[in-house]
């Protein structure tokens, strides 16, 4: 007994690991809040892209030496209102203009990155993220803003729900329908910006997709969908890091692939909707009929 | 202008007006002018493509009257029902609520064609009606004991106290255009739109449906209910509106079920058989639902 809690407290006596733990768990649990919306709304290739966008962000802010989570925010803002006025020019549908900013903002970072070979930007730290260099300041930083997401999502609780459930709606009951939208796409950016040095901005689509959409097919009301998605990406984040440091897996993927796992295992088995229970219910109505 | 559920992230940009500066969201709705008429359009037009969607539309509703709006698929009649909502904005001609545009009213409820819903959302009932009451809320404050009284109220009027607890995709096609009446309910709205409620139900949900428009019409509400079914139009309506990108007529079915305004909307789609006391209408070839929005993308 006390072999397995050493086995398991064992990793959590470095201090890097002790802040990693708890940057993944700000993520782990952020992410998949924001990410019902994602799920809900149709979000997934605009979360994506916006993660993606954020790269040039990051490099710029880091060459001037402004803080990386400024030059992220900026970009990842601009970039949804960029967004946001190409689709408005009706000619070119949104799904398209989305794909032009994102691909082109990725290769303006990768770019400017490989200009700077001499520096020590590390791009697949911006990538994969690097959850075992976190500081205390970055952890602090996270903290704040982490707060600030949750705190934003339960002020606007009933807002976005109407929002995510019918847009129409939202617009008959005049709420602000576009100010909303805005709000949601900052709180992406801000979130995105949050998980960089976590799991990496090829990565954050995972944290924000995966958990929501197991929570998705577990509960059948949004509370309860947040506060699982929110349980399922602690869990995989703790899983993860062992991972990470006992079969020396990096630890971005490692959490994603802990997620990953999840959702299959809540795909098959998920009562009501999963593979296996619709198989069962076909079975029994089949037989039922002959 | 299909709605953005489950599509990409939609900014459309025509589709929501005039709701989102800041100034308007800290405004109030203005005062009902109780003199003017519930629904007073002139010269409504809007373009799409080279052609029309609808043109020249004009109409006045007096309060407390149940209207049909029948026509043809691509009639138009969502986008009308989209334009007095405030949620659509015509490219000329106004529109008047209780003497005001349409984009301040909270007063106004739009029920969407059930094919529009995404009815596997993870809501309860009792959740759908409240959001009907979530603009009279304001921002930042969470529904009081009252405001739950009030959904309640409202669902035990269209006969869903029990439902509540339910998500919304387990109910029956009646049951789930009732959640969106107790909605309507809920907002206090004093013009409902229904778009297409009876396509696909039974008989008896059809009555429990109009039991309870004719409710809400006791109280002075004036619905427009957008149908297929020209003989059901006839039977239960106290006007009917027939169009078909113009307004063709409007009147009591007798006044508006003529050979030639028929001919003018259906062209040769419709049967016409003259019996004693005026026209009997056989069918309109129409189908299920589907409305012209598809096609205005």
């Amino acid at each position: 007994m006390s072999e397995i809690l050493g086995w398991l407290a064992q990793p959590f006596g470095y201090a890097f690991m002790v802040r990693g733990l708890w940057a993944s768990m700000i993520v782990g649990i952020v992410c998949p809040i924001l990410g019902t919306y994602v799920v809900l709304r149709g979000m997934a290739f605009l979360g994506d892209a916006l993660a993606h966008i954020i790269l040039p962000g990051v490099v710029i802010a880091f060459l001037l030496g402004w803080p990386l989570a400024a030059g992220a925010l900026i970009i990842g803002v601009l970039a949804a209102l960029a967004i946001g006025a190409i689709s408005k020019r009706a000619e070119i549908k949104e799904d398209a203009a989305i794909g032009i900013v994102f691909a082109g903002a990725f290769a303006l970072g990768v770019a400017l990155i490989s200009l700077q070979r001499s520096y020590a930007i590390d791009l697949a730290h911006i990538l994969f993220g690097d959850l075992l260099g976190v500081s205390i300041s970055d952890l602090w930083l996270m903290a704040g803003l982490g707060a600030l997401v949750l705190l934003t999502i339960f002020a606007f609780y009933k807002e976005f729900l109407v929002l995510s459930f019918d847009p129409i709606l939202a617009t008959t009951l005049r709420l602000p329908v576009t100010f909303l939208q805005n709000l949601l796409l900052v709180l992406l950016a801000v979130v995105i910006v949050i998980s960089i040095q976590a799991v990496g901005v090829a990565l954050v689509l995972a944290m924000l997709v995966t958990p929501a959409s197991a929570a998705y097919l577990l509960t059948r009301r949004l509370p309860y969908m947040m506060l699982s998605a929110a349980g399922i990406g602690a869990f995989s984040s703790l899983i993860g890091l062992y991972l990470s440091y006992y079969a020396n897996v990096a630890s971005g993927p490692a959490i994603v692939l802990a997620e990953t796992a999840i959702f299959l295992l809540v795909f098959l088995i998920a009562p009501g909707r999963g593979v296996m229970w619709s198989r069962l219910r076909k079975r029994r109505e089949d037989t039922m009929v002959s | 202008m299909e709605r953005p559920r489950g599509t990409m992230y939609t900014h459309s940009p025509r589709v929501v007006e005039s709701t989102n500066s800041m100034a308007q969201l800290l405004s109030r709705p203005p005062r009902h002018d109780t003199l003017a008429p519930p629904i007073e359009l002139e010269g409504v037009t809007l373009r799409f493509n080279q052609g029309f969607a609808l043109k020249d539309i004009a109409f006045s509703l007096p309060a407390g009257q149940l209207v049909a709006v029948v026509g043809p698929n691509g009639a138009g009649k969502t986008t009308l029902f989209r334009i007095i909502a405030g949620t659509l904005r015509p490219d000329s001609g106004s529109v008047h609520v209780y003497g005001h545009g349409p984009g301040g009213h909270v007063c106004i409820a739009y029920v969407p064609q059930r094919s529009q819903v995404d009815w596997s959302f993870p809501v309860t009932v009792t959740e759908v009606v409240m959001m009907g009451r979530i603009r009279k809320l304001g921002f930042f404050r969470w529904p009081s004991r009252r405001d739950w009284a009030f959904v309640r109220q409202a669902l035990d009027r269209v006969g869903m106290l029990d439902l509540g607890d339910r998500q919304i995709g387990e109910l029956s096609g009646g049951q789930q255009q009732r959640v969106f009446l107790a909605q309507a309910l809920a907002q206090e709205a004093e013009v409902v739109l229904l778009d297409e409620p009876l396509t696909g139900l039974d008989l008896p949900s059809q009555e429990a449906i109009f039991t309870t428009l004719n409710d809400l019409k006791e109280d002075g509400v004036t619905i427009m209910v957008a149908t297929h079914d020209l003989n059901l139009a006839a039977d239960r309506f106290d006007l009917v509106m027939l169009l078909n990108r113009r307004l063709i007529a409007f009147g009591t079915p007798d006044e508006v079920y003529t050979r030639s305004h028929l001919f003018e909307a259906y062209g040769g789609s419709v049967h016409v058989i003259s019996g004693e006391d005026g026209a009997v209408v056989l069918a309109d070839t129409c189908c299920e639902g589907e409305e012209e929005h598809q096609r205005h993308e």
